[in-house]
């Protein structure tokens, strides 16, 4: 079989896998949503400021969760269920087949993008229904899928990053979330910046690439201004993640 | 075909690896003929799992030549791994595909495959082919990790510990799929810490300890090179006492058990004595030291050595 033929043979099993794990499947799917209705309807009737524009608070939401989910589904997702399958052994079985690595990860890669891409179909249209929410079309479309396929590969790419600091499995959640629901916070995904957000904060978002995916989404869902550098930060944390993958991943367990 | 056939299927010199300052592997030799049954005997810590590691190309080495078939394992992996299939001593498959989905999965990756159907039936799990991974009891996962290591037609099967925590039962079945390995023509390397699974599987045993070979030879004749030798046992009926060779305190059941250097001459001597005397020896038997006895005689000397 040729590495793509490889790739996408591994993604299917590794789909197939995702979706009878129901608990698993249901919350990577229910978190976004629970949220979005959880955030309008505690303040879906106000405003957010976005430069001169004025925003819905529940449409601003549906651009948040959209970005939220992804990052969930690949961040969150890859560095847990990585660990879990290098504690359990599994890796290390992979890593003694004539499987190339490259074909590895780029299955996981590709399954755990097309997951977010499915989650941001179901945050959208269930933004459209329940709070009329603004769907991407022609070129703020395209635009819009580029930083959405640029976004989910590399928190994908992070995620691989990630497991190299991660002791065990059970130490999984708890670092994963250590180190990206702080950024939420500072990255405006789940409380908006207003005039009086403090510059450290804006610092730390204009750092990482949180923000700059959020705000890329955005443009899609508000009609904000699109900037192809938010695009290239995010794309370059990937390529370092990458790197970083490469260089540290692990394939045997870290515990006996 | 017959070049083939005489170039051993793994051959190593002068291997060593230390972990920091603890040397495991101190100098080992191997030359196993493809083919064979070989089992690589020795208690947990002699170097076994280090040695079979560094044959399959997950561990490096510090010093000496490997080659498995014909390949460098350190710098060939590539060109080794499709030709090898493992067993590892703890490891998982996923656990939300069925039995035939896994074994698929795994054949795919495989340049020359065996038919799925075949693999999965050779290891017994023909009933359970749609069921889950999570389904299935650690013995037939066990079972599934074979099924899995054979799908890719491997030349040279490395079996980790393949039964450790196994019940009686699941060991019996788990043999008997390695058994039939033997029929297909595969080399398998077999590491254990059970002599009676040396004993039943390995055309050869290699007995290390302490990272060194100390003992090497098929199974039954391992027990002739041990210097204790063979025992006679009998019951002398009537609490006769025979002759000085052949004296002993007997045991609660009456039995009395010797050293003796050779069996054929000795039990010339001692029937000779029994006829002569008309003094009945019950239970008569030679006792073999057996692949056990060997073991802990040759393991506790390698020990004893490596402190002095």
């Amino acid at each position: 079989m040729s590495a793509v033929a490889l790739t996408l043979d591994q993604a299917r099993y590794v789909n197939k896998a995702f979706w009878r794990n129901p608990a698993r499947a249901f919350f990577t799917f229910a978190f976004p949503l629970m949220f979005l209705v959880i955030f309008t309807s505690l303040l879906g009737n106000g405003t957010v400021h976005i430069g001169t524009l004025a925003v819905k608070e529940s449409t601003y939401y549906v651009a948040s969760m959209a970005a939220f989910g992804v990052i969930t589904a690949c961040f969150n997702n890859i560095a847990i269920s990585m660990t879990f399958n290098r504690e359990a052994g599994i890796l290390r079985r992979i890593d003694g087949t004539p499987l190339p690595h490259a074909a590895f990860f780029a299955s996981r890669i590709l399954h755990a993008t097309f997951v977010a891409v499915l989650l941001v179909a179901i945050t959208t249209a269930f933004g459209r229904l329940a709070y009329g929410a603004h769907v991407p079309s022609g070129v703020t479309l395209l635009r819009f899928l580029v930083m959405l396929l640029v976004g989910a590969a590399s928190f994908c790419a992070l995620g691989l990053a990630i497991t190299a600091a991660i002791p065990n499995a059970d130490a999984a959640p708890a670092i994963v979330n250590i180190s990206i629901l702080p950024l939420l916070f500072l990255s405006g995904i789940f409380i908006p910046f207003g005039n009086s957000t403090p510059a450290w904060i804006l610092w730390i978002a204009r750092i990482f690439p949180v923000r700059h995916f959020a705000v890329g989404l955005q443009a899609g869902y508000l009609g904000t201004p699109f900037h192809w550098s938010d695009v290239a930060v995010v794309a370059a944390w990937g390529i370092a993640g990458l790197l970083l993958s490469v260089r540290y991943f692990s394939w045997e367990p870290r515990q006996e | 075909m017959s070049a083939a056939l005489e170039s051993p299927a793994v051959s190593v010199r002068g291997l060593r690896k230390a972990y920091g300052s603890v040397e495991a592997v101190r100098g080992i030799d191997l030359e196993i003929p493809a083919g064979e049954i070989f089992a690589l005997l020795g208690p947990n810590g002699a170097g076994k799992t280090t040695t079979v590691e560094i044959l399959e190309g997950y561990r490096s080495r510090d010093a000496g030549e490997v080659e498995v078939l014909g390949c460098d394992p350190a710098s060939e992996r590539s060109r080794l791994k499709p030709r090898i299939g493992i067993v590892f001593q703890s490891t998982g498959v996923e656990p939300y595909l069925t039995v035939r989905e896994t074994v698929t999965m795994y054949a795919s990756l495989y340049p020359r495959r065996r038919p799925v159907d075949d693999v999965i039936e050779l290891v017994g799990l023909a009933e359970k082919r749609d069921e889950r991974v999570v389904r299935l009891s650690g013995g037939q996962q066990r079972r599934l990790e074979m099924a899995v290591a054979l799908v890719g037609d491997p030349d040279l099967l490395f079996l980790d510990e393949p039964t450790t925590g196994f019940d009686p039962a699941a060991r019996r079945e788990a043999w008997e799929v390695v058994k039939s390995l033997a029929g297909l023509g595969k080399t398998v390397v077999l590491t254990t810490h059970y002599m009676d699974e040396a004993q039943y599987l390995a055309d050869r045993v290699v007995v290390i300890s302490a990272g060194r070979v100390v003992a090497e030879g098929p199974p039954a004749t391992l027990g002739l090179n041990e210097h204790d030798g063979v025992r006679i046992r009998y019951r002398p009926a009537g609490g006769a006492a025979p002759p000085a060779p052949f004296a002993g305190a007997a045991d609660d059941n009456g039995f009395v058990e010797v050293h003796v250097d050779d069996p054929v001459v000795a039990l010339h001597d001692l029937t000779g004595w029994a006829i002569e005397h008309g003094v009945p020896l019950e239970g008569l038997e030679v006792v073999r030291p057996s692949l056990e006895d060997v073991y802990l005689a040759l393991t506790r000397e390698a020990e004893e050595g490596g402190t002095e």
